[in-house]
């Protein structure tokens, strides 16, 4: 009797294999609904048209403004990714069975978060043309704008991940994700936009580096801290 | 989890008439017997409700991180009617430093609102508290949502500082933090009696909205009553 006990109380599986399995899982999912990132692309891309309204239709203006554009609509992007990024897992408690695996809850976590900000660079990579074409923000430099996409989606998923599986099973989703994360994500988002953009209209003062690093240590202290804090989240 | 006990003690009522009377003198000594500022004439004067409202906010908000973080570590409803109570009057302390800010910003720098890492980071943090007070209404399982509220407030709290440095490194234009020593001599009495005051307000109010916090979980973890629970009899069946 004692024997089938301590097989079913296998330890948590904490090693990098829980953590690949998960990732597999999650990056297979995105692929079988590459349909939805597709959607939420033209989602961003017609808010890039119409914050060009906002300014009217002045290029250096709109030039100037450039990289706030683009981090707003990748912003309001992120909310329709992020709030759906658990509907999977809601249907048919299919998280609970989940749980129910001998893995970390935080491999979950990082697997999810680290999908999002995969799916959230890509949408930023692919809204930079948009950018470019209408706001005649082009810049020779696109490793870096890309690194600095990828820095500033880091800073989005972590709390959005959070969040998301927060929200997921609440009625008002849609509302509450954007009000629980607009307000944390503010640091990630000013120097997000201050780094980009500084890589499209020139740097004079070098202040690159330090925007940068803001932008990493933000993303250092969120994807550690809610991390802590995912598995409290998931287990009640 | 069981439902905290709820204390029924007249000292909240004592602290807060205690504070009233405070804040009346202060505010009555700040308004008609000391001097006006040299420089900003009587617009200084609203420095004796700003500051004490902003010193007694950061108070409000350490509490409430510390209520969070306490339930997490100890799983007691009673630190969750605490943090209740903290966001609540956290975010109305953020409001009403906002509004007083706008108030002084305008015939001192000429604006109504600026982008100084004070004020911004009060304005983020009211909207992160509003979004958790916002949360607590949708989630009706008191445990879950004591532990995503808990969760919710640690980072927000957690986030506070990050907001506050990046937004300097961004943009500056506040005067230097008032303490003691860069205010004059003839401004301390009042500054202090509304300190004292608003102080023992606001705990006041911690202690009787978490004992308002306290009775609704009472009232929502209370066994149905019989009629909804009992088994059909016989006759019925």
């Amino acid at each position: 009797m004692s024997a089938d006990v301590k097989v079913l109380v296998a330890p948590r599986d904490t090693t990098p294999n829980a953590l690949t399995a998960a990732l597999r899982k999650e990056l297979l999912l995105q692929w079988r609904t590459r349909g939805q990132l597709m959607a939420v692309f033209v989602f961003g891309a017609a808010a890039l048209l119409l914050f060009s309204f906002a300014i009217g239709p002045s290029a250096v203006a709109l030039r100037t403004f450039s990289a706030g554009f683009l981090w707003l609509g990748l912003l309001l992007s992120s909310t329709l990714t992020l709030a759906e990024s658990f509907h999977i897992e809601t249907e048919h408690n299919a998280l609970e069975g989940l749980l129910l695996l001998p893995a970390d809850a935080r491999a979950l976590y990082y697997a999810k978060a680290i999908a999002n900000w995969l799916q959230l660079t890509l949408l930023g990579a692919a809204l930079v043309p948009i950018m470019v074409v209408l706001y005649d923000a082009g810049t020779s430099r696109l490793p870096l704008l890309l690194a600095v996409i990828a820095l500033g989606a880091a800073g989005l998923s972590a709390p959005g991940t959070l969040y998301a599986a927060m929200t997921a099973r609440l009625q008002a989703k849609q509302t509450l994700l954007p009000l629980l994360l607009f307000p944390l994500i503010v640091p990630a988002l000013l120097a997000a936009v201050k780094a980009t953009s500084l890589v499209i209209l020139g740097d004079p003062m070098g202040e690159l580096r330090s925007w940068l690093g803001l932008l990493a240590a933000f993303d250092l202290i969120y994807w550690s801290l809610c991390g802590l804090l995912y598995g409290r989240v998931i287990d009640s | 989890m069981e439902a905290p006990f709820v204390s029924t003690h007249r000292f909240p009522w004592v602290l807060l008439v205690a504070g009233v009377i405070c804040l009346a003198a202060g505010s009555w000594l700040g308004l008609f017997v000391v001097p006006a500022e040299h420089y900003m004439g009587d617009v200084q004067r609203i420095m004796y409700v700003h500051v004490p409202t902003a010193w007694t906010w950061m108070v409000v908000v350490l509490f409430s991180l510390g209520s969070a973080i306490s339930f997490l570590f100890m799983n007691d409803l009673k630190w969750d009617t605490r943090m209740e109570a903290g966001l609540e009057i956290g975010s109305l302390l953020a409001f009403l430093l906002c509004c007083q800010g706008a108030i002084w910003a305008k015939p001192t720098w000429g604006v109504w609102w600026d982008w100084d890492p004070r004020l911004t980071s009060t304005a983020v943090l009211l909207f992160a508290f509003l979004g958790i007070l916002a949360l607590r209404k949708f989630v009706d399982d008191p445990t879950r949502r004591a532990i995503w509220s808990a969760v919710a407030t640690i980072i927000a709290s957690i986030d506070l500082p990050i907001v506050y440095f990046s937004v300097k490194w961004w943009n500056s234009l506040h005067q230097q933090q008032s303490s003691p020593e860069t205010v004059a001599s003839t401004f301390h009495l009042p500054l202090r009696l509304n300190a004292i005051g608003i102080l023992l307000v606001v705990i006041a109010l911690l202690a009787l909205r978490s004992r308002v916090a306290g009775y609704r979980l009472r009232e929502q973890l209370a066994e149905p009553p019989s009629f909804i629970t009992s088994e059909p009899t016989g006759e019925l069946a």
